[in-house]
C-alpha cells in the first residue's frame, strides 16, 4: 500500500469571505447572542402566562416612533449589504459611502430609541414591566452600539485603503454581526410591540 | 513595501531536520514576560487549564473534607449553620464550575490540534483569552470567599433566598458577577472548539474518520453556545434585581421565583452532559487503544453522544418536580429524562462490546476507564429512578440525590479524567507515570469514592435532607455517616496519589517515546512532548485509525505523517472543509500576543466596578476591554487581513 499524500494546488492565503476562520466564529457569536435574547423573551412571555392579574401597561405601547425606527434598522441593514456586495465587485469607495449611510441609520435608530425610552412613563425600577422592557431593550441598545463601533472601525479601515475584492473578511463580518441586530430587533419589537395589540 | 499574497499552491515536501528546525524557530514561544503572558501554544494554554483545574480540585475537595469531619458525628459544632452553607455553596461551584469543564477543556486545547494532524487551535488568541478569563474568574469568585462572602445559597442558588433582604452580604454579587464573568470563558472556548473541529482537520480527515474522543468536546460546545446565556442572564438579573432595584424575582410586584430555577435549569442540566461527554469521549478513545481493536460501534456511539445533549436540551424540569408544576408538564419532562437512557446505553454496550471482544492489557488507564462504566451505571439508575415524578417526590433534596450527583460528576467526570492522565501524561511531559503507584491511586480511589458515596444512597432513603450541617443522633443515620466520611477521606488519598504519581514521574518516570501504548491517533505520530509546531509536514489522513492502517487492511491508501504540504511562511495551518476536509485555504496563524490577557485585565476591572459601585472603575475597565479589542483586531499585513497600502 502507498501514502496518500495530499496535493492541494493553489490556495487562497489568508482571510478570505467565507471561507475564512473568523466568519466562522462570527457566527458562533451570533447563535450565542440569539440565545440570549430568547431567554429574555422567554422571560418576557413566562410573566404574560404565569401572572393573572394585568402586569403590562393598560394600553399598548404607541408605535409612532418604533415603527419608523423599525424600518429605519431593516433599512439600515439592505444599505450595508448592498455595500459589502460592492466591495467584493470591487468598488471600495461605493462601500465606503454606503458604510457610512449605514453607520448614521444605525446611530438615529438609537437616538429615537433614547426619545422612546425618555417618552416612557416607567422605568427600570417602577415595576415589573419596567424591569424586562428597559432590560431586554437595553441589552439590545448594547447590542446596536457594538455593532456601530464595528461598522466604525470597519469604516475606518475602509478609509486607510486596508481592503478589496480579495481581502474584505472584517467588512463580511462587521456586516453579519450588524444583520443580526436588525435581525433580533424584529423579535423584541414583534413582543414588545405587536403581540400587546393581538392578545 | 512588502506585498500581500493572495494565493499559493504550497510546497509539498519531506519533513527533514532542515524543515523542522524553520519550523521550531518560527513557532517556539519566545520567552521572557512576554512569552508568558502573551503565549497561543494550545499545548502550553492546555496544560494551564490542567494545572489550574486541579488545584481548584483539591481547594473543592478539602472543602468537602471539612464537611465530612462535620458530619462523622451527630450533632457537631465544628463549623457553624452559615459556614456550612458557604462549604457546601462554594464546594458546588469550585468543582462544576471551576474544574470539571476547564479540566476537559485543557485536555481538548492540548490534544485537538494534534488529533487533528493541525498546528494550532483555529483561533490561538482567543484560546489564550478563554483561559485567562476563567483564571481570573475564578480569582474573583475566590476573592468573595476570601472576603468572607462566598456563595451561600447552593450552586444553584435559588431565589427568593438569593435575594437581597434575606442575604444582604456581598456574597451573591461576588457569586452573580463571577458567573457572567465565567460564561465568557466558557461561551469563547466553545467559539472556538466548534470552528476547529469544522475548519482544521487535516486533509482526508472526514467527519467519519474524526477520533470519538472530539464528539463529545464537540457537542458540548454547540450546548454551551446554546445554553451559557441563560445562567448569565438569570446571574445578571439576580444582580439587577440586588443592586439596582429591578423587579425580575420580586413576589411582591409580580416577580417570579421558579423563572430562575427554568432558566439556572435549562441551562444547568445541559452543563451535567457538558461536564460528562467529553469524558466519556475519553473513555471511548481510550478503551480501544487498552483493549488493542476499533471501538465497536462508532458511528452509534457518535449518534449518540449528539442525541443525548439534544435530548438533554429538554429535561430541565425533572430538576423542579416538587415545584407544584402542571401534570402534563412533568409527564412530558418525566418521559424525555427516562428515553435519555437510550443513547446512554448505546454507549455503555459499546464500551463493554469492545472490552469483551478485545484483547484488554491492563493498566491503570485502562482501571479508571474500564471502572467508570461500572459508576456510569450506578449514577445513571440513579438518575432514571428520579426521573420519575412520584420517586423524585419521595427522594428530592436527600442524600439520594447527593449520592446521584457524585456518581455522575465523579464517576464520569473524575474517573475519566484520572485515566486520562494515565494515557496522556506521557505524551504532555515525554515519561510514564508510575504504574505500581497507579495500582494504588487506582483501588485507593475506586474503593474509597464507593464506600464514601454508596451508602448516602441509603442515608437518602431513610430520609437524611442534603444540605443540614448536622443532624441528631438516632434517627439511623450515625454509623452510615461515619461510613461516608471514613470513606470520602480515603477517596481523597487516592487523588493525593495522583497528584504524588505526577509529581514524582515528571523528573523521575520512565522515558515513554512517541507511542508508548501503540495507540493510533495522529497525536501519537510526534515526539513526547510534541514540538511547538506539532506537524512538520500537514498529514494526509487515509482512515479513522492513521497509526493502525498496517495491521487493520482498511482501505488502499496509508495515511501520511512525513511528506506534505509544508506551509513554512511564517505560521501558518491548513484550512479545510467542513465535510470532507478537502483544503479550502493557508490560514494565517497569529504571532504571540499580550492582547487577550490585557483584555482580561481590563474586563476585571469591569467587573469589579460594578461590583463595588465604582462606575469610574467599570467605565474604565470598559474602556480598556474596547482598546484591547481593537488592538486585537487592527488588520494586520502578515496575517493576510489586509492588502498591501
Amino acid at each position: 500500500m502507498s501514502e496518500l499524500v495530499v496535493n492541494p494546488g493553489v490556495l487562497p492565503v489568508g482571510p478570505q469571505e467565507k471561507k475564512s476562520a473568523s466568519w466562522w466564529g462570527v457566527l458562533c457569536l451570533v447563535a450565542t447572542e440569539a440565545s440570549l435574547f430568547a431567554y429574555l423573551l422567554f422571560s418576557y412571555y413566562y410573566y404574560d402566562v404565569q401572572l393573572t392579574r394585568a402586569w403590562r401597561p393598560s394600553a399598548p405601547p404607541p408605535l409612532h416612533l418604533a415603527a419608523p425606527n423599525t424600518v429605519l434598522l431593516l433599512l439600515s441593514s439592505v444599505v450595508v449589504w448592498w455595500g459589502e456586495r460592492a466591495l467584493k465587485k470591487g468598488k471600495p469607495g461605493r462601500c465606503l459611502i454606503a458604510l457610512v449611510v449605514g453607520f448614521l441609520m444605525g446611530v438615529g435608530f438609537v437616538l429615537i430609541q433614547l426619545k422612546e425610552w425618555a417618552s416612557k412613563h416607567d422605568s427600570l425600577q417602577k415595576d415589573l414591566y419596567g424591569s424586562i422592557y428597559f432590560t431586554t431593550t437595553g441589552f439590545h441598545m448594547a447590542h446596536v452600539i457594538a455593532g456601530l463601533i464595528a461598522l466604525l472601525f470597519v469604516i475606518v479601515w475602509l478609509g486607510l485603503g486596508y481592503f478589496d475584492e480579495k481581502r474584505s473578511a472584517a467588512v463580511s463580518n462587521a456586516a453579519i454581526y450588524w444583520h443580526f441586530v436588525d435581525a433580533v430587533w424584529l423579535t423584541v419589537f414583534f413582543t414588545f410591540y405587536v403581540t400587546p395589540y393581538l392578545w | 513595501m512588502t506585498t500581500v499574497e493572495v494565493e499559493r499552491a504550497p510546497r509539498i515536501a519531506i519533513a527533514d531536520e532542515e524543515l523542522k528546525r524553520k519550523l521550531d524557530e518560527t513557532w517556539r514561544t519566545k520567552p521572557g514576560l512576554l512569552g508568558l503572558l502573551g503565549t497561543v501554544d494550545h499545548k502550553t494554554i492546555g496544560l494551564r487549564y490542567i494545572v489550574t483545574a486541579f488545584i481548584f480540585l483539591a481547594v473543592g475537595g478539602i472543602e468537602a473534607l471539612i464537611m465530612r469531619l462535620q458530619l462523622a458525628r451527630p450533632g457537631q459544632n465544628l463549623v457553624t449553620p452559615e459556614q456550612y452553607n458557604e462549604l457546601y455553596s462554594t464546594h458546588g461551584m469550585t468543582m462544576i464550575f471551576l474544574y470539571a469543564l476547564p479540566i476537559l477543556s485543557g485536555f481538548s486545547n492540548y490534544l485537538w490540534p494534534l488529533i487533528f494532524g493541525s498546528r494550532d487551535m483555529a483561533f490561538p488568541r482567543l484560546n489564550a483569552l478563554s483561559y485567562w478569563i476563567y483564571l481570573a474568574s475564578g480569582i474573583f469568585m475566590y476573592a468573595g470567599v476570601a472576603m468572607g462572602a462566598a456563595p451561600n445559597d447552593g450552586w444553584f442558588n435559588y431565589v427568593p433566598y438569593a435575594s437581597l433582604p434575606y442575604n444582604p452580604g456581598l456574597n451573591e454579587d461576588f457569586y452573580s458577577l463571577g458567573m457572567i464573568f465565567y460564561g465568557i470563558s466558557t461561551t469563547v472556548g466553545a467559539a472556538n472548539f466548534v470552528v476547529t473541529f469544522l475548519k482544521t482537520r487535516a486533509p482526508g480527515m472526514t467527519v467519519s474518520r474524526v477520533p470519538i474522543f472530539t464528539w463529545g468536546t464537540l457537542t458540548a460546545s454547540v450546548a454551551n453556545l446554546l445554553v451559557v446565556p441563560a445562567v448569565s442572564l438569570d446571574f445578571f438579573m439576580l444582580w439587577l434585581d440586588r443592586q439596582h432595584g429591578t423587579h425580575f424575582f420580586d413576589v411582591g410586584q409580580g416577580g417570579q421565583p421558579l423563572l430562575w430555577q427554568h432558566l439556572f435549569w435549562i441551562f444547568a442540566h445541559p452543563w451535567v452532559y457538558v461536564i460528562v461527554l467529553p469524558a466519556m469521549g475519553m473513555v471511548s478513545e481510550g478503551l480501544p487503544v487498552f483493549c488493542r481493536r476499533p471501538l465497536v460501534g462508532y458511528t452509534p456511539v457518535a449518534v449518540s453522544t449528539v442525541a443525548t445533549m439534544i435530548l438533554g436540551f429538554g429535561v430541565w424540569v425533572h430538576h423542579m418536580f416538587a415545584t407544584g408544576l402542571p401534570n402534563l408538564a412533568m409527564s412530558f419532562f418525566s418521559a424525555a429524562s427516562i428515553i435519555i437512557v437510550i443513547p446512554s446505553a448505546v454507549a455503555v454496550f459499546a464500551w463493554l462490546a469492545t472490552i469483551w471482544s478485545g484483547k484488554p492489557v491492563i493498566t491503570t488507564a485502562f482501571l479508571f476507564f474500564a471502572s467508570m462504566i461500572v459508576l456510569f451505571v450506578i449514577g445513571g439508575v440513579s438518575g432514571f429512578m428520579t426521573a420519575s415524578v412520584p420517586a423524585d417526590w419521595q427522594l428530592t433534596d436527600t442524600y439520594f440525590v447527593v449520592a446521584h450527583i457524585h456518581y455522575v460528576l465523579i464517576g464520569i467526570n473524575v474517573f475519566p479524567v484520572a485515566g486520562a492522565i494515565y494515557m496522556w501524561f506521557p505524551k504532555f511531559t515525554g515519561r510514564m507515570l508510575d504504574e505500581r503507584l497507579g495500582r494504588w491511586n487506582f483501588w485507593t480511589m475506586f474503593l474509597g469514592f464507593n464506600l464514601g458515596f454508596l451508602p448516602m444512597h441509603l442515608s437518602g432513603l431513610l430520609g437524611m435532607p442534603r444540605r443540614v450541617y448536622t443532624y441528631p443522633a438516632h434517627l439511623g443515620w450515625d454509623w452510615i455517616n461515619m461510613v461516608i466520611s471514613i470513606g470520602s477521606f480515603v477517596f481523597a488519598i487516592g487523588v493525593l496519589l495522583l497528584f504524588i504519581n505526577i509529581f514524582l514521574s515528571l523528573k523521575r518516570g520512565k522515558l515513554a517515546g512517541n507511542n508508548p501504548w501503540d495507540a493510533y491517533s495522529l497525536e501519537w505520530s510526534v515526539s513526547s512532548p510534541p514540538p511547538p509546531y506539532n506537524f512538520a509536514v500537514i498529514p494526509t489522513v487515509a482512515s479513522r485509525y492513521p497509526l493502525w492502517e498496517g495491521r487493520l487492511g482498511e482501505g488502499e491508501r496509508l495515511t501520511s505523517v512525513e511528506q506534505g504540504p509544508a506551509l513554512d511562511h511564517e505560521k501558518e495551518a491548513l484550512l479545510t472543509s467542513s465535510l470532507d476536509s478537502d483544503p479550502t485555504l493557508i490560514l494565517k496563524m497569529p504571532e504571540d500576543s499580550v492582547a487577550p490577557f490585557l483584555l482580561t485585565v481590563a474586563m476585571t476591572a469591569a467587573f469589579a466596578g460594578a461590583l463595588a459601585h465604582l462606575n469610574w472603575l467599570a467605565l474604565l475597565g470598559g474602556a480598556g476591554c474596547l482598546v484591547a479589542l481593537v488592538v486585537w483586531l487592527w488588520p494586520q499585513k502578515r496575517l493576510g487581513q489586509r492588502v498591501a497600502a
